[in-house]
């Protein structure tokens, strides 16, 4: 399964809607890194709300990935980690998760944009689609 | 309905079995009514220990149980594999300590997430078992 990676501008948006195998996660990990440097994209927001199962291996891929991204020059947002998951994370080891998070979409997007704004990117797009 | 049975042996070859195995984890902590909390654990513990043995032993299996008596129910998942075991238990239950180059969180990270942790390791032959016990 190919997890589709939507472009807003030069904002990126991959929603994970299903639990992924490793091979998968790894896929998708070169997939978006390799738009973000396709279209040199602004901020990335990954959606994992559909994910009731995050374990180290995901977590660190996750991680990775948000460090990546931020080493080419975006920004990257974190979405919707579940409750359960955060606890169980949490209750693993510490740090699972560096990458700042949003409890959705919304506040996501919401916080690529003044991110962008405040590193003084003027070229933020995702209105300009309107 | 299509109910899990209460007992259920997942053979470990391939990334897609440590997907089907915490599915079944969670399907079977669910049938049992824990909670999804409880069944996060499981199930993230089981995907786990699943991943060690398909990185470390090539292939293994993953028994599933259900039991439930007058004072509550439980759910026992014995994960083994015939890999070359592991040389140094204590280090490896250690926090922080990985030879994978992980994040270290996996059996120390896994253990913290269950209430019964028992781990036997030679070469040939290692062994975890891990359950989770609710009271009625």
């Amino acid at each position: 399964m190919k997890i589709p990676i939507l472009r807003l501008g030069r904002i990126l948006l991959a929603s994970i809607q299903e639990d992924l195998t490793d091979t998968e996660a790894m896929q998708f990990q070169s997939d978006l890194v390799n738009e973000v440097a396709e279209i040199e994209a602004l901020g990335v927001a990954v959606d994992i709300t559909a994910l009731d199962v995050v374990d180290s291996y995901m977590a660190r891929v996750i991680n990775d990935t948000a460090s990546m991204v931020r080493l080419l020059g975006a920004e990257v947002v974190i979405c919707g980690v579940q409750p359960f998951v955060a606890m169980t994370l949490i209750e693993m080891g510490r740090d699972l998760i560096g990458a700042d998070c949003t409890f959705n979409l919304d506040q996501g997007l919401e916080q690529l944009k003044t991110r962008i704004a405040s590193r003084g990117d003027i070229r933020f797009a995702g209105d300009e689609d309107e | 309905m299509n109910e899990p049975a209460p007992a259920e042996r997942i053979a470990i070859r391939s990334h897609n079995d440590i997907v089907t195995a915490r599915h079944a984890a969670r399907e079977h902590s669910a049938r049992l009514g824990f909670g999804r909390a409880y069944q996060t654990r499981l199930a993230t513990a089981v995907s786990e220990l699943t991943r060690n043995v398909i990185q470390y032993a090539g292939e293994g299996s993953c028994l599933i149980e259900e039991h439930a008596d007058e004072d509550g129910c439980s759910i026992r998942v014995s994960v083994e594999d015939h890999g070359p075991g592991i040389p140094d238990l204590a280090l490896a239950l250690a926090d922080g300590f990985s030879t994978s180059g992980g994040l270290g969180a996996g059996l120390p990270g896994t253990r913290r997430l269950v209430d019964h942790f028992q781990i036997s390791s030679e070469p040939g032959l290692t062994r975890v078992v891990i359950s989770i016990r609710k009271a009625r």
